[in-house]
């Protein structure tokens, strides 16, 4: 990535979780789940609680050693790789909660999150603000300070910073309110239109699945539905099971 | 009128500038061990016996320094000596760090075991320093003794009451000026500075940014050894050395750190005057300054102190206690432990 132009779009790459077998202990809790998102799509995991929908997040990104199966981007494979090594090559990781470096300014959280990159990284901060203005106004505040929805801008914006290919979203929208929430949404789907993979976890599995290109329904650590984001919108045994009716 | 010169003059001398002095030194050692909390977390109780050992190395280069002709007088030659002690310590630190703490850092051992084990390198490197240097109280403020001395004090302003203010006070706030601006520079300006400040505010998401946790371990170190270095060469300039000293001064010190926040670096200066100026106002006899104020009937027959000296160690741990019952975040809201 360090070969990129500054400010330069970059292409999303293939990203592939295949046939995942593993958990954090003895017992498994992923069993042969297979996720897929591709350049400028938006892929959401929605399932009950307890499903291994943020398991099987932690998996791709390396989190949880597998016992079967394998991750790869852009076809090349990276299964034994650790987290920090994933980054480096182009993913980039938003935890569900302490996303953020509270007690920094926006603009220093932002700063950190490109801290591996050497090059003038102000139009990648130029495009952060686009996205996210409210940011641009509060950059001198620290993030502690600022609202739920605010805090979830900052953390995007610090994962967006580093350039990545594969952006993945552990419940961005966990604890705000739904207007704060459509708006995050939208800017999800703007960031995939610049062609980044997008991976999401979602709770709030009807309105995830509507932004979504692909969606993926897991139930106890299994792939129970796999399609589309509105074939399984769709779907009546989904609707009835997991988005109440 | 004049009464109320004269005892502001009694407050300055006896209680003012003691009081700044001792607490730009305590602000010094509570930043070394808030800096230590919030990236390492954990209360490094060998801290005080650190800073003996910065002062001890110092006061070796101090000697050759004399002992080769060199002086900056009247400013004290241990300001020259420092950076050896510095050195030192720095090394000492790093590599108590690779033979101890690193070892407990892998296993991801509980903060209190890290505390526990701050203790025993606290005994080693207390018997390191009394090797080094022995076990005698020694001076080493070579410099101009007196900045203001109380005689020129008397002849230049007509007061019966003198003000003494004594180089090594002087020198020692200053230090600690340029040491705690130059340290808020670094952590907030600088690329290596702002990643320590991320790494103590969050491990995991600075692990995600590509800070790289060992480096940041050893910055902080090497910074902890500075700021510990020169807390102790300055305190041994302002009253004397004496390895003993060192390890009393670690209640003060935690009291200082706590009273601000643990982790906030803002916090351990205010903790460090607040708690300088409490041991000195409440252990101090206040007749003198009362007389020139009172009229003669009016005088209280007693020495008008709240405590004897003896109990001053005593107030630093009536603070903490309180600051851990009301407020157990601290004044500048820190990570309560």
């Amino acid at each position: 990535m360090s070969a990129t132009p500054p400010g330069a779009r970059l292409a999303g790459a293939h990203l592939l979780g295949e046939r995942m077998t593993g958990g954090y202990g003895a017992s498994d809790i992923l069993h042969e789940c297979t996720i897929e998102a591709r350049p400028g799509e938006i892929a959401v995991i929605v399932g009950p609680n307890g499903a291994g929908k943020s398991t099987a997040m932690k998996a791709v990104f390396g989190m949880l050693r597998l016992r079967g199966g394998r991750v790869t981007i852009g076809g090349e494979e990276i299964t034994r790789l650790s987290p920090q090594d994933r980054v480096a090559r182009g993913m980039a990781f938003v935890p569900q909660t302490h996303n953020i470096f509270p007690s920094m300014t926006v603009e220093e959280n932002l700063e950190m999150g490109a801290f591996l990159r050497r090059d003038d990284i102000r139009p990648t901060m130029e495009q952060v603000y686009a996205l996210f203005p409210i940011l641009q106004e509060k950059r001198r505040q620290a993030a502690g300070e600022l609202s739920g929805g605010q805090r979830q801008q900052v953390a995007v914006g610090r994962a967006l910073m580093t350039q990545p290919r594969i952006l993945m979203l552990d419940e961005p929208t966990a604890g705000v309110s739904p207007i704060v929430m459509d708006e995050l949404f939208d800017r999800i789907i703007e960031i995939a239109r610049t062609g980044l993979t997008i991976l999401m976890v979602e709770q709030n599995a009807r309105q995830a699945l509507e932004i979504a290109d692909r969606g993926y329904v897991l139930v106890q650590g299994r792939n129970a539905y796999s399609d589309t984001g509105a074939a399984l919108l769709a779907n009546p045994e989904v609707r009835r099971s997991f988005l109440g009716g | 009128m004049e009464g109320l010169l004269n005892a502001a003059v009694v407050m300055a001398n006896f209680v003012i500038v003691p009081a700044t002095a001792y607490g730009a030194q305590l602000a010094l050692g509570a930043l070394g061990v808030t800096l230590i909390f919030g990236i390492l977390r954990f209360s490094n109780f060998a801290h005080g016996d650190t800073m003996a050992f910065g002062a001890a190395i110092t006061i070796l280069g101090v000697w050759a320094l004399q002992g080769a002709g060199v002086s900056l007088f009247p400013v004290p030659t241990a300001i020259l000596a420092l950076p050896f002690g510095i050195l030192a310590t720095a090394l000492l630190l790093l590599a108590t760090d690779r033979g101890v703490y690193r070892f407990y850092r892998r296993q991801k051992a509980n903060p209190i075991i890290l505390v526990i084990v701050s203790i025993g390198v606290m005994f080693i490197m207390n018997g390191l320093v009394r090797f080094v240097i022995g076990t005698e109280e020694i001076r080493f403020d070579d410099g101009a003794r007196f900045l203001v001395d109380v005689r020129g004090f008397r002849e230049a302003t007509g007061l019966a009451e003198g003000l003494a203010i004594r180089t090594a006070q002087v020198t020692t706030f200053l230090t600690a000026i340029v040491f705690v601006a130059a340290l808020f520079w670094f952590l907030n300006r600088t690329r290596t500075g702002k990643s320590m400040r991320a790494f103590s505010d969050n491990e995991d998401l600075a692990l995600l940014s590509g800070i790289d946790p060992e480096r940041v371990v050893r910055v902080t170190w090497v910074i902890a050894a500075a700021l510990a270095a020169t807390a102790g060469v300055l305190y041994g300039l302002d009253k004397s050395f004496w390895p003993t000293t060192y390890f009393q001064l670690l209640l003060p010190i935690f009291a200082a750190a706590v009273v601000g926040g643990l982790g906030s670096p803002l916090g351990a200066i205010a903790g460090g005057f607040l708690v300088a100026f409490s041991e000195i106002s409440v252990t101090y006899a206040f007749r003198r300054a009362l007389g020139h104020l009172l009229p003669p009937d009016w005088m209280p027959a007693g020495l008008v102190q709240l405590l004897s000296t003896d109990y001053k160690f005593a107030v630093s741990f009536v603070i903490l206690v309180i600051v851990l019952l009301f407020k157990p975040t601290g004044l500048f809201r820190g990570t309560s432990s």
